[in-house]
């Protein structure tokens, strides 16, 4: 399989692995995938008092696409609001990684990562 | 210490063709070039005695009677011709159910299932979870119109040693014709055909330092085994298969058996003694399982699982070494092995599986690189593995409710 230049980029230099405190009340996590289907991404996002993503942090077990739009997906939060995270389109993240027809749903996987993330945070915060 | 990268370990899937094979040969695509079936002209004459020399070769590998080696494309040929050419001749006198084995190569299942949609019916033995057949679950699956048997010496995936003597007295026992396919097992296990119960075995050169695209099979003379030929024509090999002999494939086999023959025996030591200082590396790493039996195996293959590690990322990572993955990934669809799945084994791990099958020019210094790449590659990509960080806080994953997609 041909992978595209920025995949084998973020593959090779995966950006922002890591893991936040799951508990702390700033930060939202979202796990999405299964073993049995190939992917499991968990996505981390944290922010500031502001309301503006400070952090993000990804763990992926899946294919090349899969790790990279996880990546990919960790530098497009930061600085973002929530409003804006959720706003973020699986089709984007796939013409920005050149993926293949059938790595598309590596992008929806990561999109729906995203929302994940953001809705667990939001059940964080008062009402 | 430097290697060639990528390091070849993938002898499972075909070898080089060892150069005295390769010398042998060439002469018979240029100077002697005649048609073995020739019988007017010293050309001919040429032909037919290096074919017959070749087939002398073939036999004494696996103690049998040159008479009894008929020359095929190949492995898959020798396959569909045997379990074809016997089900069909003696359909009408035994009847018409066959046993086979879920592990098989697909030349033999497929050419089952084709048996099937002719109007046979077949039993599909699973393997026990170390990929052996238990005797006594074979015993069970005859029954009185049992026509063949077919189950493979050597499987090339997890390179596991059936009881073909103990298989094929059950199959003498109840009047069964039995085919082995016997590709992954030449050079590598001693195969006495004056001894073992066999009626059919089919062979393959490219397996065995030969070169590709011929192989044979083995037909019994006493008692003598019938087969109705599935390629028909100039009435060639007594019939079984008709089709002009290549001769140059013919002499490189030849050439190809008789090596294995006279060096088998300190080949396999020298290539066990690489397959367990990898397995050894390997086992330095935490949660890797080998899959199959590791007694009854042959020396130079090792298949195992590295768990949390998703199975196209692996073969990306480690493209410096040339190893057969137990994810069939196609841009369309990521099927596990299906071998690894009738070993009772989860998806996850069937995905996470490699095949390393190492040769006569396999290095120490291959081995080791090799296993310096996968300690570094499986830690890179664990570091990624959510599953891997859920595993170390002592989560047991098969508990867990996930989000299908």
């Amino acid at each position: 399989m041909a992978y595209s230049d920025k995949v084998l980029d973020h593959y090779e230099n995966p950006r922002n692995v890591g893991t936040l405190d799951k508990n702390d009340p700033h930060v939202g996590t979202g796990m999405v995938g299964a073993p049995a289907c190939g992917d499991v991404m968990k996505l981390q996002i944290k922010v500031n008092d502001s309301g503006i993503i400070e952090d993000a942090k990804f763990k992926t077990y899946g294919c090349g696409s899969a790790i990279a739009s996880s990546s990919l997906v960790t530098e497009w939060l930061k600085g973002k609001t929530l409003d804006q995270a959720a706003e973020i389109k699986n089709s984007a993240i796939a013409e920005e990684l050149a993926l293949p027809p059938v790595k598309i749903h590596c992008s929806v996987l990561a999109e729906d990562a995203i929302k994940a993330a953001v809705a667990d945070l939001k059940s964080k915060q008062p009402a | 210490m430097t290697v060639k990268t990528p390091i070849y370990l993938d002898y499972s899937a075909t070898t080089p063709v060892d150069p005295r094979v390769a010398e042998k040969m060439i002469p018979y695509i240029t100077e002697h070039f005649g048609n073995p079936a020739s019988r007017s002209h010293p050309f001919g004459w040429t032909a037919e005695q290096a074919v017959e020399e070749a087939r002398d070769e073939v036999a004494k590998l696996v103690n049998a009677d040159p008479r009894e080696i008929v020359w095929t494309s190949g492995a898959t040929e020798s396959n569909n011709l045997a379990i074809k050419g016997a089900a069909n001749f003696y359909s009408g006198t035994k009847g018409k159910h066959i046993i086979t084995v879920q592990t098989e190569h697909k030349a033999v299942i497929d050419a089952v299932r084709e048996l099937e949609r002719q109007g046979f019916t077949a039993t599909y033995l699973a393997p026990e979870p170390n990929g052996l057949i238990d005797l006594e679950k074979f015993k069970a699956a005859i029954q009185p119109d049992t026509v063949l048997a077919s189950v493979m010496m050597v499987n090339n995936e997890i390179g596991v040693i059936q009881d073909i003597t103990g298989i094929g007295n059950i199959c003498r026992e109840n009047n069964i014709i039995f085919h082995v396919d016997a590709a992954q097992a030449t050079g590598k296990v001693d195969i006495d055909l004056e001894k073992l119960p066999v009626d059919l075995m089919s062979f393959s050169a490219h397996k065995t330092y030969g070169p590709k695209g011929i192989g044979a099979l083995y037909v019994r003379r006493k008692p003598r085994i019938r087969i109705e030929a599935q390629m028909h024509g100039g009435g060639h090999e007594r019939g079984m298969r008709s089709g002009t002999l290549a001769t140059h494939q013919i002499v490189g086999m030849g050439e190809a058996f008789r090596i294995a023959r006279l060096e088998m025996k300190a080949e396999n030591l020298q290539v066990r003694r690489l397959r367990d200082r990898l397995l050894a590396g390997l086992e330095e790493i935490d949660e890797v399982y080998v899959n199959g039996d590791m007694k009854n195996r042959v020396p130079h293959n090792l298949n195992i699982s590295f768990n949390f590690v998703e199975g196209e990322s692996l073969i990306m990572a480690v493209k410096d070494i040339a190893v057969s993955s137990g994810s069939a990934c196609t841009s369309a669809s990521l099927e596990p092995s299906y071998v690894l799945r009738a070993l009772g084994r989860s998806d996850e791990l069937a995905h996470s599986s490699i095949r390393f099958s190492i040769g006569r020019f396999t290095t120490e210094e291959d081995v080791d690189y090799t296993i310096a790449l996968m300690k570094s590659k499986i830690g890179k990509l664990r570091e990624l593995s959510p599953l891997w960080e859920m595993h170390l806080d002592g989560i047991d994953l098969s508990k867990v409710e996930w989000a299908a997609h």
